[in-house]
């Protein structure tokens, strides 16, 4: 892509043909400008496909197998462990690393910080994206996906936890599908769309609120019905779902803060100057936040564990891991984060940030599988669940990329079609905004 | 955002607020202990009366018209069975809702044998647990399931603390929960025993009203002083069950979890349940109240940036 635009391409980022000769249309919005062949080019040039290409082509076959012969045959079918690698990281490691989608809500929408503006976007799509495929992953670890929508109309069980976290779920997908179609509603051009949405944008960032503090708590909750099963140190009647939510706060700003940095070494024509020279900022905002949820998150567990009196549990083998899981998933990156806004080392909050993604996925596998059953015995995957469940994780990437490509995420229109004449009226009247144009066209409609 | 209206403003909270008030209409339901019906039929399994004859496997298996097993019923050498690297002996799974296991506790001349089955608590921890109501506890004290509403998440399999319920996982289109249902279709429900308590040879178990059984059980502990463990397990464990045992070795050396809590399941999820109306009422009008107070601010920008002075020294002291 760095050599087609050295080369002179210019890619779609303006709804107003400045070519006029030629054809103005959905298809080179899909293409992003480029001709067939420079696109069919550019995606055989990147080598990050091929890997791609060779986990689909093991993959998606296993997938099929998995549906048309059960899911005996790509999982150890283990009634001991009915929850395996599809739920333990699929819906409980990507729930909360989308949790982005509500707290970047709610920096800019509810308490006013537009200085957040630009991570804004990025952050509701990684909010959106993630559920999405975690309701993906749950679709093949369930028995029989086609019954997904039991919950809803065919039979209530309204005392469950997971009835409040199918709802939710359900719920907050749709919330997200509305806050991410304003980049929707833009890049196809229909600006009446992406105005019913702003109206009701506060209505929706609160209840993305409400939505997440109760299911990223309800995915707790559910192993309170497992209380002799979770480990001690990871098990907690009375706080576990607290636990959950508090930690999906770091786990939603830090997965921002690891997507933007790959997208800043791997994506950067799509970028607008807007995205780039805001970044290093908002990434020690977000890694502020972040800090702050983390000491909270490590005073809570500790309270955790003194009002259930589990210290000598500390003194065992997993105790021990216990200690890492905490030392290296939480402390390691508080010290990071302190060290780093202070000094203003961004690539510093970046690791930092990296690690605190894998110390979340890390406590979910640790709840969900690893110290699940821990009197019985420890279940190891089967290969093939591992290969689906990686698989699925690249199609996300994929699909992530698609969309980073096309809409206007990390970058804005530099023009709308009815808007155009309204970008000098903008420029006069500069507010704190990161569309600008379609700011002032509002102001002229309303 | 800043050409938003107060009026706008109010309509969208009002909206956001009811798509989350019909969201979750869900959880008032936590209330109240539930210890069973009066009446209730149940099992009192005594471990010092089984020979380990395996005959009640067979009748289940012949009464739920399950596959036929891979080793017959009278093969002994099944009980020298371990999985798991020697962890593990058999379960209930998709094709036997009840195993009989054996156990050589030390101190003890004669190896013990354990059946093990659905217990049909009073308060189910799978029914609970349950998102589509699949499960019902009958007056009759069975726990039976609609398998027609099943989805397969398998919650109740994570819930059961006793790890009775099985998937049959091999089935790509039409895989269900399976356990012992107590023979309810075909036998509780006409006021018959069960067919592994009825094939009995040893009177091992005896079948009737769940109080009477708990009589029954304490007269043994009485009259037989030091031929019982002098407690009966299942009359209070996870709230009670339908099925209990009298064992004469301690219970944790014969396969039963003697750490359970006698709560049921379900009150380690009220506090959480209890939060659920809370949140839902109190979070958006708590929200919306921020939205204005940070939005009415004069120089609210300018602020920002003071406090991000603040917080960026404060951060530094961590």
């Amino acid at each position: 892509m760095k050599s087609l635009i050295k080369s002179g391409v210019n890619v779609v980022d303006s709804h107003v043909n400045d070519k006029k000769d030629e054809d103005w249309s959905f298809i080179r919005k899909m293409m992003l400008g480029l001709h067939f062949g420079q696109y069919l080019g550019q995606a055989l040039r990147n080598p990050f496909n091929w890997i791609l290409g060779v986990i689909f082509a093991i993959g998606l076959p296993l997938i099929a197998y998995r549906f048309l012969f059960g899911l005996s045959v790509v999982t150890h079918a283990s009634n001991d462990y009915p929850w395996g690698l599809f739920l333990g990281f699929g819906l409980f490691a990507m729930v909360p690393l989308s949790a982005s989608g509500f707290m970047l809500g709610t920096t800019v929408e509810i308490f006013g910080r537009h200085d957040f503006e630009p991570v804004e976007r990025l952050a509701l799509l990684n909010g959106l994206l993630g559920y999405l495929f975690a309701v993906i992953y749950l679709l093949v670890d369930l028995g029989q996906p086609w019954r997904l929508p039991y919950p809803m109309v065919v039979s209530f069980g309204p005392a469950a936890v997971l009835f409040l976290v199918a709802w939710h779920v359900a719920t907050y997908l749709s919330v997200q599908v509305a806050e991410v179609s304003v980049a929707f509603f833009e890049w196809i051009g229909w600006l009446g769309g992406k105005r019913f949405i702003r109206r009701i944008a506060i209505g929706l960032t609160v209840s993305g609120i409400i939505l997440s503090t109760l299911h990223q708590g309800a995915l707790g909750a559910l192993f309170c019905y497992a209380p002799g099963k979770v480990h001690p140190l990871w098990f907690s009647a009375s706080f576990q779902w607290i636990h959950f939510f508090c930690s999906s706060i770091p786990a939603g700003l830090c997965m921002v803060i690891a997507v933007s940095t790959i997208i800043k070494k791997t994506m950067a024509w799509r970028c607008d100057d807007n995205f780039l020279d805001n970044l290093d900022r908002c990434t020690l905002g977000l890694a502020k936040g972040a800090s702050l949820a983390l000491i909270t998150y490590l005073v809570i567990k500790i309270i955790g564990i003194a009002h259930d009196n589990e210290w000598a549990y500390l003194a065992t083998g997993w105790g021990a891991w216990f200690l890492f899981e905490m030392a290296v998933g939480v402390v390691l990156p508080i010290i990071l984060f302190g060290y780093a806004i202070r000094h203003k080392i961004v690539g510093m909050a970046r690791v930092g940030a990296f690690i605190t993604v894998f110390g979340i996925v890390l406590n979910r596998l640790n709840t969900a599988l690893i110290t699940f059953n821990w009197q019985l015995y420890q279940e190891v995957p089967h290969i093939f669940e591992v290969i689906i469940a990686v698989t699925i994780f690249a199609i996300y990437v994929v699909v992530y990329r698609f969309i980073l490509y096309r809409l206007p995420i990390l970058y804005t229109w530099k023009a709308e079609p009815e808007a155009a004449f309204a970008a000098d009226a903008a420029k006069a009247t500069p507010v704190r905004m990161t569309t600008p144009a379609v700011e002032a066209v509002y102001r002229k409609i309303d | 955002m800043s050409g938003i209206s107060r009026r706008r403003f109010l309509a969208a909270s009002v909206a956001g607020c009811a798509a989350t008030t019909l969201a979750g209409p869900k959880k008032a339901l936590a209330a109240g202990a539930f210890t069973g019906y009066s009446d209730s039929m149940g099992v009192l399994v005594d471990l010092t009366r089984c020979i380990g004859c395996r005959s009640c496997e067979a009748a289940c298996n012949k009464e739920q018209a399950l596959p036929a097993p891979d080793r017959p019923f009278n093969d002994m050498s099944i009980f020298d069975e371990t999985f798991h690297g020697g962890t593990q002996k058999r379960r209930p799974d998709e094709n036997a809702y009840t195993v009989v296991n054996r156990y050589e506790p030390e101190g003890s001349d004669e190896p013990i044998y354990r059946k093990v089955q659905c217990n049909h608590c009073n308060e189910p921890a799978c029914l609970t647990s349950c998102f589509v109501n699949a499960y019902t506890k009958t007056q009759e004290g069975a726990v039976i399931y609609n398998n027609k509403v099943c989805v397969g998440c398998r919650n109740c399999m994570i819930a059961c603390p006793f790890n009775v319920p099985g998937y049959s996982y091999s089935s790509a289109f039409d895989p269900i929960v399976k356990k012992c249902i107590f023979c309810h279709d075909t036998r509780l429900k006409n006021g018959l025993p069960p067919a592994c308590v009825d094939i009995c040879p040893q009177e091992a178990l005896t079948f009737g009203m769940r109080k009477d059984l708990l009589k029954i059980g304490n007269q043994r502990i009485q009259t037989h002083p030091g031929r019982y463990v002098d407690h009966i397990y299942g009359e209070k464990e996870l709230g009670g069950t339908s099925w209990m045992y009298l064992s004469s070795a301690p219970f944790d050396e014969v396969g039963f979890d003697a750490n359970v809590s006698n709560e049921p399941i379900i009150n380690n999820v009220k506090d959480f349940l209890g939060t659920v109306p809370m949140v839902l009422a109190i979070w958006p009008a708590m929200f919306t109240g921020f939205h204005l107070l940070a939005k009415k601010q004069a120089g609210h920008d300018n602020h920002d940036e003071k406090v991000e002075e603040q917080h960026g020294e404060e951060g530094g002291e961590q």
